[in-house]
């Protein structure tokens, strides 16, 4: 593949006052020198002498491999010219590094380490959860001792991308909801003639439920990670140890915002998905079973209770705090380098989810338990 | 794919290293360079120099093919760069080495496998003991502790990262070497060693450095020739003797305001 050099090579030979030595030929280059390091390291010992006197051009690579096979062999060096006289001088000066990487720990230790390695972690995430939810309420009412402190820009510019932005796909994906709840209501209500349930289960079902819980799965995928990924990169970059000298609050300057655009965020994003979600249930109604929207809205407003609204819009809130804490907190606990960004953006969004889910399993029992039903 | 065979390229190639005639970059409406011409001869060190936010990184940038020109033509070897793809420019990226101004080490490899990066990637059939030994030595070579080598960017101090990315770009013994303000952040007997280790390759491996710095020591120490980026332009190139006769007055301000004289060697 290398047309322009020549390859290196050796051969043994024994020279006229009885000295065995390894005559090299060729280029000593790193990138003419092939599979000579390989054989060299293979050679059998009993040579006294390493002859440089056919080598055309040689770089640092093929001066440190003269140098390293003269020490193993125990060798001496003889026929180089000036430079490679002067290139060998200079590499032998440095002595080598240890390793290129810290040694592996044991196997079995490793495993056991990493058992409780995750152990812990699970506590002090959860510990740490708890605390960084303390210091987010801190800050907010050091905030509202001196409402004029409050970062607007900051907060509305976190409402759009939080809220505005995610209109078009939390639609599109309410829309298709309600359109498969719907059709799967209706095919298995009409085997007991009871297809105009469909209205039931489509309102009650995205009101209470679903469409909240749709939209902070979406939320903690597009916002959770975003937040995680940008305060974890302003951490690599040194951002924050800046803010901090400077005398401005991270929490106050970046989590706040985010915070507050997540809870007042998800509520309307959740809202609004129901009713998209109705709207979806509504046209299949209408195309499947022939319920003609006014009175598939007016059947709504009759079967779905006004306290499932409420349901839905007092959970929103909890798990917008969720979606932001996670997301922030896993972002101000990178440290090293970019594979941490996505580790921890990876965490935000897993944990947020699963906060989420056990939430809402608890609310459930909860609002039951209050006679919500 | 056909026709995307690697530029051979000939090693005896006399005629300038770099040459880049009228080139213009901007970003958006912001001109950074216009008509620029630059050439680079065989085996010297050029010094780069000139204010912040003239255009020196964005020069080496568009030299190296990371920033494409609007205009004019950049050869590096003889062979024109602009319009490659990157398999046909393979075997001219292989003879060159680059230190970027913010060090760009991977952070998720040690230094010793910085080094290596560039080596697999290169010459992927390299006995792979030999290519540890090799990252190794040059680890040290670039004047860091040996038990650095297993660290990662993260664990060295701003200094140390810059001399793993020296390592890294010295990696494949290049003909041509682009350093990026190679000193800035070294204490002044690191700084000496490097350009005394810069010298030292210079003239046994017959390296070609382009060499943008603010550090007046090594412009004085090594350089054989300087080139003045002002005004969107390369105002002016030669020794630096050459330079403090010209009258330009950010060339005298440079050379001769406090620092400069300080920098220069004594006459004796
Ligand atoms: N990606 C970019 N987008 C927009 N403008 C840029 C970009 N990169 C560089 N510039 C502009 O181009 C100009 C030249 O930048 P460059 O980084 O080359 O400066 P420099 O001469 O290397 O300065 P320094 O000595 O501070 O490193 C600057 O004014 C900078 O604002
Ligand atoms: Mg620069």
């Amino acid at each position: 593949m290398q047309v322009m050099t020549n390859a290196s090579d050796f051969v043994e030979e024994t020279t006229a006052d009885g000295v065995t030595a390894l005559r090299f030929s060729g280029d000593l280059s790193i990138a003419s020198i092939g599979n000579v390091p390989e054989r060299l390291s293979e050679y059998p010992g009993g040579i006294q002498q390493l002859n440089l006197a056919d080598v055309g051009y040689i770089d640092t690579v093929g001066a440190w491999l003269i140098h390293r096979t003269a020490r193993n062999m125990g060798a001496e060096i003889v026929g180089g010219d000036d430079e490679a006289t002067r290139l060998i001088a200079a590499v032998s000066s440095v002595d080598p590094a240890a390793d290129v990487r810290p040694d592996p720990p044991n196997p079995v230790l490793r495993v056991l380490n990493e058992i409780g390695e995750a152990t812990t972690l699970a506590f002090t995430t959860l510990a740490g959860l708890v605390g960084f939810f303390g210091s987010i309420m801190l800050a907010l009412f050091n905030l509202l001792r001196h409402p004029g402190q409050i970062r607007w820009n900051a907060v509305i510019q976190r409402f759009d991308v939080v809220g505005v932005r995610a209109l078009g796909i939390v639609g599109l994906m309410s829309f298709l909801i309600g359109l498969v709840i719907a059709q799967q209501g209706a095919v298995q209500l009409r085997q007991f003639g009871a297809e105009v349930f469909t209205v039931n289960l489509v309102g009650r079902l995205t009101l209470r439920e679903l469409g909240v819980l749709m939209t902070a799965i979406m939320v903690a995928g597009r916002s959770g990670s975003a937040f995680a990924a940008q305060i974890g990169t302003m951490r690599l970059t040194e951002e924050i140890d800046a803010m901090r000298t400077i005398g401005v609050s991270p929490v106050e300057a970046l989590v706040l915002p985010r915070f507050l655009a997540a809870i007042i965020m998800l509520p309307l994003l959740g809202f609004y998905a129901s009713v998209v979600a109705i709207i979806g249930g509504g046209l299949l109604s209408w195309v499947e079973l022939d319920i003609p929207p006014a009175t598939f809205f007016s059947r709504i407003r009759e079967v779905v209770p006004i306290t499932d609204v409420y349901v839905g819009l007092a959970k929103a809130p909890v798990f917008g705090a969720i979606i932001a804490i996670c997301g922030c907190y896993q972002g101000m606990q990178v440290k090293g380098s970019a594979e941490d960004v996505g580790r921890r953006t990876t965490a935000a969004v897993v944990q947020a989810i699963f906060l989420v889910i056990v939430l809402d399993a608890f609310f459930a029992v909860f609002f039951t338990w209050i006679g919500w039903s | 794919m056909i026709g995307e065979t690697p530029l051979a390229y000939d090693p005896q190639f006399e005629g300038p290293i770099i040459c880049v005639k009228g080139l213009r970059n901007s970003f958006g409406d912001f001109v950074v360079h216009e008509d620029l011409d630059l050439d680079v001869r065989k085996g010297e060190i050029l010094g780069v120099v000139g204010g912040s936010g003239t255009g020196k990184s964005v020069l080496m940038r568009s030299i190296i093919g990371l920033q494409k020109p609007d205009e004019g033509d950049v050869k590096v070897f003889g062979e024109s760069l602009l319009g490659r793809s990157d398999a046909e420019t393979v075997e001219i990226r292989k003879r060159w080495g680059v230190l970027f101004q913010g060090g760009a080490l991977f952070s998720t490899l040690t230094v010793a496998e910085n080094v290596m990066v560039p080596i697999r990637e290169f010459y992927p059939k390299m006995d792979r003991e030999f290519r540890r030994e090799v990252a190794k030595y040059k680890v040290c070579l670039s004047g860091l502790p040996p038990d650095a080598a297993p660290k990662y960017p993260s664990e060295l101090s701003g200094g140390m990262k810059k001399r793993a990315g020296i390592a890294r770009a010295l990696a494949l013994d290049p003909e041509l070497l682009f350093l990026d303000e190679p000193t800035a952040g070294l204490d002044p007997i690191g700084a000496a060693a490097f350009d005394s280790l810069t010298r030292e390759l210079q003239q046994t491996l017959g390296l070609t450095v382009f060499l943008i710095t603010h550090d007046l020591d090594t412009l004085h120490a090594i350089c054989d020739r300087v080139a003045v980026l002002a005004d969107r332009k390369v105002i002016a190139v030669g020794t630096i003797d050459e330079l403090l006769a010209m009258d330009h007055p950010w060339i005298q301000e440079y050379f001769n305001g406090p620092r400069g004289r300080m920098a220069a060697p004594k006459q004796g």
